[in-house]
């Protein structure tokens, strides 16, 4: 049996797109990854592609063994949804991953209108350290088997990692048997 | 070929190098629930994607108290280069002489190539198998299954 998304789509997750989209595609991902950095443009194209028809979540798997800053990234990720900046940090990370020291991660909280101190601060003491972990425990237990790993409709997507291959598979998901 | 051990059987006993100078004797890890993996080599990427997600979902192994083996038919000096170069936080297992001898005792050696299968074990507190699984060699397994098989243990 396909591997299984666990737990499902639920009210911690972060979400684009409307909750009664008839396909949910979720991704486990580590911003300094390069496959995920490749994968980032597929989803923006997929997103573009089904519309309303699509419901995006990302949850952190960072591979901090190695990836020195993937942690880091992870948790200014988690800052910025504090203050409901997720999915611009999220884009500002794929689209900067060779530039993801600590400095960089505050320059990108600043921008985005957070407190430079305040967010230097939830990364020394770790404010989101948690909430990464738990992400990457329900990685495990989903059967997550590298970064990025995409689950479609709670099932694992093993396909192509290509727009096209992507989109049929989300397209097939949102078609009623 | 002989199949994959299955649930219910007690896993075969073995000694094992775990570094040039020091072995691992399977029957000394009862008392906790042990998981081996065994894949097919060193620095293939399919494996370092696996491994490497093992690696991070280590702390939630251990929740379990249960110790992740890595086995493959690659020599103690590669082992240790792989190890440090990934910085695996688990024991890498040298089946290198005889070559892939626990391999085959598990039925998880692919004579025809001369390595490893892609298969993990969830070995009990008392040395019983309670889960195996093969997978395609091309094809990264996940925890998932492994996690449930832990869960069923308690």
């Amino acid at each position: 049996m396909r591997a299984q998304l666990t737990p499902v789509v639920g009210a911690r997750d972060h979400a684009q797109g409307p909750p009664d989209a008839p396909v949910t595609l979720v991704e486990f991902g580590d911003f300094e990854c390069p496959h995920c950095g490749r994968a980032y443009p597929m989803v923006k194209a997929v997103q573009r592609r089904l519309g309303d028809n699509l419901r995006f979540v990302f949850r952190n798997f960072p591979l901090t063994r190695s990836h020195e800053h993937a942690e880091h990234a992870a948790e200014m990720a988690e800052a910025a949804a504090d203050r409901g900046k997720f999915w611009e940090m999220h884009d500002v990370l794929f689209e900067h991953q060779d530039a993801l020291e600590d400095e960089n991660l505050i320059a990108y909280a600043t921008t985005l209108g957070i407190d430079p101190s305040w967010a230097a601060a939830a990364l020394e003491q770790g404010l989101f350290r948690e909430r990464v972990r738990e992400d990457v425990a329900s990685g495990g237990r989903s059967g997550v088997n590298g970064t990025p790993t995409f689950y479609i409709n709670g099932a694992r997507y093993d396909g192509l990692l290509h727009p096209d291959a992507l989109l049929e598979a989300l397209v097939n998901a949102a078609t009623p048997e | 070929m002989s199949p994959l051990l299955s649930a219910g059987t007690p896993a075969p006993d073995f000694t094992l190098p775990r570094s040039p100078d020091a072995k691992l004797r399977l029957a000394d890890c009862r008392g906790h629930p042990v998981i081996l993996a065994f894949y097919p080599a060193d620095w293939s990427p399919v494996c370092g994607d696996e491994l490497g997600v093992f690696n991070e979902v280590l702390p939630e192994f251990q929740r379990y108290g249960a110790e992740l083996l890595g086995i493959s038919v690659d020599g103690v000096w590669c082992h240790k280069a792989y190890a440090a170069a990934r910085n695996f936080d688990f024991t890498l297992l040298a089946d290198f002489e005889p070559k892939g001898a626990v391999s085959r005792a598990y039925g998880a050696y692919r004579a025809q190539d001369g390595f490893s299968e892609r298969a993990l074990f969830v070995v009990d507190a008392a040395g019983m198998i309670r889960w195996s699984y093969l997978s395609p060699v091309g094809v990264n397994p996940g925890a998932d299954g492994i996690f449930a098989a832990l869960e069923a243990l308690k």
